[in-house]
Parts: C-alpha cells; structure tokens; sequence
C-alpha cells in the first residue's frame, strides 16, 4: 500500500515537470498550485493527464481539498483501489 | 490578521506592469459613443471592434424612443425582485416575445446574462446532481457550478469522446446529470459539436443547456442559436442568452419547453433575490428583438464583415484562434503577453478598439487580440480595422 502511494506520488512528480516552470523542487508537501505557481485552468488540465493516467475520474469538488502532491496521491490510491 | 486584499499582491504587480505598456485595458473609458461601431477614446475617434455589437442595434431610433416612453410610464427603476414587486407589464411582454422568438414554451428573463447562468445552474442543480462542463466555459458558467452545490466534472474543450467517457464514469446515482456547453465560445469564436453532443443523449441520460449569448441572433437560419443551425433544437433542454450582444441592452434569459420549467421563478435564488431588471431595459430589449427577427439581411451582413476580417487577417500573416467557420469572433494570436499589450496599445493609437485577453482567462494560456464584428460596420471599417492591425506589428517589431 505505501509503495503502491508511492509508485504513485512519483508518476504525479512525473507528470507535473510539464507545469513545473520554475524547476522548484518537488516533494509529497509540494503544494501544487502555490508552490508551483500554477494557475487554475493549468490545475485542471494537470488533473485531466492525472485522470488519464491512472484512468479514473476526479471531480472539480474534490479538487478544493487537494493541496500537496501526497493529498493527490492519496487521492487517486483511493479511487484506483476501488475500481 | 491578514489585510484581505493583500492575497491579490500579485495580481494588483502584474496589472501594474501592464498598465506601465500604455493605456489601462481594465479602466478604458470611452469618452463618447458615436454610433454603434465610433467612440471617443482618450480624445480619439476610434472604431469599436470588440463590443459583441453584433446586430449593431444600440442607437436604433425607435429602440432609444421606446426606452425614454418606458422611462415615462414605469420610472426609472423596478426597486424590486420579480417575486416581489418587480414584474412589471414589459417583463412578461419580453418573455412572451422570446418564447415566441425561440419556439419555447416558457421564458424567463434575469437583470444580466451572468445572473441567468447563475440562477439557471443554480436552479437546476444542487448537491446529489451532476454538471459535466467544457473546460473553456466562461466564468458565469463555472460560478453558476459552485453555487449549486453540485459534483462538477470537467471535460475537455469540445472533446466529444472526454464527455462520453466522464459519462459513463459518473452515472447517474440519485440525482440528475447536466451537460452545458456554449453555442459560440467568446474568446476564438469556435462552437461546441453540439449535433454529437445531442446524439449522446441515445446512450448517456442527461439534460443538455446550450448558453447561446454569443451566438443568438447570430447562428441559425432565425438567429436562435447553434442549437437551431446544428438542426437539435428538441435535444436541447434549456437555452440561455443574453441581452448585451445581439440585442444591444442589458439583462439575459432562459428558455425551455419543460412543463414544469416555472418552479425556478421561486427556486432559483439568484433571479428570486436580485432587482427586476429596469423597464428602459426591458423595453429597447423588446424592440431590437422585434427589429433583428424583422430585418435578417442584419446576419448577412454581419457574416460577410466577419468573413471580411477573418480573411483580411488572415492575408497578412496574423495567426487566427480559429478559422474553421466564419463566426463574428476574430482571435488574433500574440506570441507573448507583451507584444500582445504593446499591439494592444498600438491598435489604439491608430484608432481601433478591440479587447485584450491575457492567461488565465484564454485557452491553452493564448494571449489575444480578440476582434468582435457588427452588422453595422462598414466594410471601409473593417479595412481600416485590418490596416491597423497591420500598422501595430510593424509598431511592436521588436516585440513579434
């Protein structure tokens, strides 16, 4: 199970350089949107390659208590595990 | 404590900047208007190519006398909400005549377009819903969202296939589902594939609302819409407009067959709390619709000016958000958001107004030029207006 958060706490890491402009270092506490400086619309479109990825949904609702890249992890642990 | 305001330092910085380019693109003050398509501008005459003018109908004579006769017999102002004191005789003439316009059964009009999809969204949705939006959906669309309650789920823009696929991800549980897509998207001027939308409907239970404000009056062999040029009006279960386009006034609406559509006149809390919108209003609304259904040649016109500028750009070399169709929405790409302002402040200069739209509110963080055509320009203007563009990049060279 803490592999599996992990395994996918690194495929999130992955997929965030691609917004990740300033090169800031990234960590589980990463807070996405503010650390990274990234702006709404790029937040939804990071979430769409996420759902992509692990073929899951997530709702804009969720969203509002998603602030670190391990909240996000944990997240989509969730809903991969259920399916 | 935190000052409240001190959360939008950053913002408050890059407005700064960008007002340190020229002209405050936020704060534009048009001195004096004309006509439908001039305006005094910082002691300029300047042509306005980016009003959402679209039938040009602001200085009808007859719309204007209609106005100052409501003014006369109903005041100034309604000082109520429709479901107190604020229903006057031109709300409900308005909402016949739309109806009628749309082939509707019931019509309800809002003091503005945003506060239609608020109360219409709102309305229709709480929190056991689902709304499933396009992610190039305008502000009012996503706030309307958020004060529903509902579990929003985004799906890329006009990505029919994204929207199947979060359909079949999110069924539908207790409550409704609703999709809502725009019938022209403002800021390229591209619609929704709403016939392959509608046609998911055989698959996916769902509700479909088409937010036609940019494209009523324009769309369509009448002007009802996208949904009447995509030949799926019976598909769509709601349409909402606006006054402030084609209809040159303030205020918006909402239309529906739905039998039981009326409940949101005492559910939908934003129309249920706000001020009727003002007689004048309602009254030159109700004459520029009566003059848009009876003189069509207005859409011609108005396509041909579009098409005028869509290919005048395009023969010199300005890169265009969409070209796909002729729509009165002309985007002008800009390769970064200093040559965007600095254009921006150069069309100015040579006497053309047309609208600044910078990230986040653009797709895929474009910075436009955004041009908006009328029915009322002339094609000497849309000329001048091309010249002008032209003008600006030799202006801004450095920059492009």
């Amino acid at each position: 199970m803490t592999t599996a958060h992990k395994d996918i706490e690194a495929t999130i890491m992955r997929l965030l350089q691609a917004y990740n402009k300033e090169e800031a270092p990234l960590s589980p506490e990463t807070n996405i949107a503010a650390d990274l400086n990234i702006d709404s619309a790029d937040v939804l479109n990071f979430v769409m390659e996420v759902e992509d990825e692990f073929d899951i949904d997530i709702s804009v609702n969720e969203l509002a208590d998603i602030h670190t890249i391990s909240q996000l992890a944990a997240l989509v642990a969730e809903r991969v595990n259920a399916d | 404590m935190a000052d409240l305001l001190q959360k939008y330092e950053k913002l408050r910085r890059r407005h700064d900047d960008l007002v340190r380019f020229g002209a405050d693109a936020v704060m534009l003050v048009n001195e004096r208007l004309l006509s439908p398509t001039r305006a005094i501008i910082n002691g300029r005459e300047t042509i306005l190519a980016g009003t959402n003018n679209y039938m040009g109908v602001t200085f009808e004579p007859d719309c204007i006398a209609a106005g100052k006769r409501a003014l006369e017999q109903y005041g100034t102002g309604t000082t109520g909400s429709r479901i107190a004191n604020g229903t006057y005789a031109l709300h409900v003439q308005l909402e016949e005549a739309l109806a009628r316009f749309m082939n509707r059964r019931s019509c309800m009009v809002f003091s503005t377009g945003f506060q239609a999809n608020l109360s219409m969204i709102a309305g229709l949705c709480g929190p056991e819903d689902t709304i499933f939006i396009d992610m190039d959906s305008h502000a009012s669309i996503h706030d309307g969202c958020r004060l529903s309650g509902a579990k929003v789920v985004v799906f890329r823009h006009n990505d029919v296939e994204h929207l199947a696929k979060r359909l079949e991800r999110h069924p539908a549980e207790r409550g409704g589902r609703l999709v809502i897509v725009e019938g022209i998207y403002s800021m390229l001027g591209d619609f929704a594939p709403l016939k392959e939308i509608v046609a998911l409907k055989r698959e996916h239970d769902f509700q479909l609302l088409v937010d036609e404000a940019h494209s009523f009056g324009v769309l369509g062999e009448t002007g009802r819409g996208l949904a009447e040029m995509a030949g799926v009006e019976e598909g769509v279960d709601f349409i909402v407009g606006t006054f402030s386009k084609s209809l040159g006034g303030i205020g918006g609406y909402a239309v529906s067959n739905h039998p039981h559509f009326d409940v949101l006149r005492y559910a939908a809390r934003p129309y249920m709390f706000t001020a009727a919108p003002s007689p004048a209003s309602m009254a030159t609304t109700l004459c520029a619709l009566k003059k848009i259904e009876a003189e069509p040649e207005r859409r011609d016109i108005l396509m041909r000016n579009a098409e005028h500028l869509q290919k005048g750009l395009k023969e010199k070399g300005f890169e265009l958000g969409f070209d796909g169709a002729i729509t009165p929405v002309v985007a002008v790409i800009c390769p970064t958001e200093p040559a965007a302002v600095a254009m921006w402040n150069a069309l100015l200069e040579n006497g053309v107004y047309v609208n600044l739209a910078l990230p986040p509110g653009t797709p895929k963080k474009l910075a436009l030029l955004r041009a908006s055509v009328s029915s009322a320009h002339t094609p000497e203007e849309i000329d001048a207006v091309i010249a002008a563009f032209e003008k600006a990049r030799a202006a801004v060279a450095d920059l492009v």
